[in-house]
């Protein structure tokens, strides 16, 4: 197994996530709820571990939480080395006319943003989409999307790949990323 | 484990698939069931596939829940029915097939009165098959449905008692039902009148009983087929009165029992014939639960088979 390069350290990974909280905070009136929705699985950890700082900040946040999956909505399910499970999708408030913060971990070439955004609005007429990623790979898009929130940009090959790897799942919280030729795909 | 793919190509039947396959079938359904219960009922995963829906015998429930599945799956779909087509004329099942395979369909969703059709044609062509029903050998879709609907009332299957009551020796359900069950560790008994109950249905490792009500004592789950004259040339029970009255599942039955058991029917039923109204229609039934986990399952299967690369061409 090759190691990858490490491109954000367990110590600025923090730094990384309490200013994208901040940030949250900031753009949100106190008094209004925050409707944040991660996509499964990894954004859902962001969305927890960025909820878990909120909470910490302010006193009582109004915090909305919900996980999407995106599964059938994928226009790459039938043309992927490893089949996708699907995993489920719980929203259990109604997303109409909502503003909603979309979450996830890697932004490369928008296509799970884009279904993120179809099944989103498959369950009502949703007000307002932003976006948050902890890493954006701003030269590999395929579709005009991009993100309202970023912890760290990222120039990459399209062959490269970038991992968000978390404490409680591989030991430590840090960015990597591996080259075209020793990708280690998980 | 599975990792998320079939291990096979085709849903042919119960007998070929293995346990993972059907958890792996369950665990989609269930994300699906959640689709289906949303105000837009709707997903876009299958939008690049035709599915062609060939039904060589009658069917109401099964072809209507097929036909909203894939439509639930954004696939384009075509039915035929050989009623009206010239299957009458005496064109062959694999010319028919391959007609209607040369318009570029990618899936087959079939039922025929022959068993093993489903068999023979996967030998033939590309297309993933999906067995609705051949003959009175297996109906796997309706077996995933039922066990599906079974553990939503249990958990787990593993050591549940299962009994299938009725016209045994003439129905797929029965057949399919067995593999799928015993594949998930259920203990499965067949009951019904002598003369429906197939001789061989030892060998499967299934018990037989000629006693109602003591089978309903036995069982966690009573399983109600229909008796289908269509498919007697003789006459196995001396009148359908007679039937109803020794092997009938009725209120008073279930009274006499010291337990809550789970009922279930396949349909279409028979009011007082296998099964009476105060049954079909109690808080035991789940008969309905059945045919909304019936576009669940089979927008599993679908899902499933299509995201097998080999439709890539």
């Amino acid at each position: 197994m090759h190691k990858g390069r490490q491109i954000l350290s367990p110590q600025h990974f923090n730094i990384t996530l309490l200013r994208l909280a901040h940030q949250i905070i900031e753009n949100y009136p106190s008094n209004e709820i925050i409707y944040i929705v991660g996509i499964q699985e990894k954004g859902v950890i962001l969305a927890e571990r960025l909820i878990e700082i909120i909470k910490d900040k302010l006193k009582s946040p109004k915090i909305v939480f919900g996980k999407l999956d995106i599964t059938f909505y994928r226009d790459d399910f039938r043309i992927r080395e490893k089949p996708i499970v699907a995993n489920s999708t719980q929203i259990d408030f109604d997303v109409e006319g909502k503003k909603i913060l979309l979450v996830d971990d890697v932004l490369y070439s928008g296509r799970t943003i884009h279904a993120a955004m179809a099944a989103l609005q498959d369950l009502g007429r949703v007000g307002q989409i932003e976006l948050l990623t902890m890493v954006d790979r701003r030269f590999n898009r395929h579709l005009p999307i991009k993100s309202d929130y970023t912890g760290i940009q990222v120039d990459s090959l399209d062959e490269a790949y970038v991992k968000v790897q978390w404490k409680h799942l591989d030991g430590e919280d840090k960015v990597l990323i591996f080259s075209a030729n020793n990708k280690n795909k998980n | 484990m599975s990792e998320g793919k079939l291990s096979t190509k085709h849903l042919l039947g119960i007998k070929y698939i293995n346990s993972d396959d059907i958890n792996l079938i369950f665990s989609t359904a269930e994300q699906f069931k959640d689709v289906i219960n949303r105000p837009i009922k709707k997903v876009p995963s299958l939008r690049d596939v035709t599915i062609a829906n060939l039904f060589f015998e009658n069917s109401t429930r099964t072809k209507l829940s097929f036909e909203l599945a894939e439509k639930r799956l954004s696939a384009d779909v075509v039915n035929f029915s050989s009623s009206t087509s010239s299957v009458k004329k005496g064109e062959t099942l694999l010319d028919t097939v391959n007609n209607i395979l040369s318009m570029k369909v990618d899936m087959v969703v079939m039922r025929h009165p022959a068993p093993g059709a489903h068999y023979f044609l996967s030998n033939h062509i590309d297309a993933n098959i999906i067995n609705a029903g051949d003959g009175t050998h297996e109906h796997p879709t309706q077996a995933l449905l039922d066990a599906f609907s079974m553990r939503e009332q249990l958990g787990n299957l593993r050591g549940k008692k299962i009994c299938i009551f009725g016209d045994v020796l003439h129905s797929r359900v029965a057949l399919s039902n067995i593999y799928c069950l015993q594949k998930l560790g259920a203990k499965v008994r067949v009951c019904g009148p002598p003369t429906l109950i197939p001789k061989y249905i030892g060998k499967l490792g299934v018990e037989s009983s000629y006693n109602v009500e003591e089978s309903l004592q036995w069982c966690d789950v009573a399983n109600i087929l229909r008796i289908q004259l269509e498919r007697q040339d003789i006459k196995y029970i001396p009148s359908l009165r007679e039937y109803a009255m020794y092997y009938g599942i009725n209120k008073k039955l279930l009274d006499k029992l010291d337990k809550k058991i789970v009922i279930m029917h396949p349909g279409p039923i028979n009011r007082g014939v296998e099964i009476s109204s105060d049954v079909a229609d109690s808080e035991h039934s789940i008969i309905l639960q059945q045919v909304e986990n019936g576009v669940a399952i089979r927008m599993a299967v679908l899902f499933l088979l299509a995201s097998q690369r080999s439709i890539i061409h």
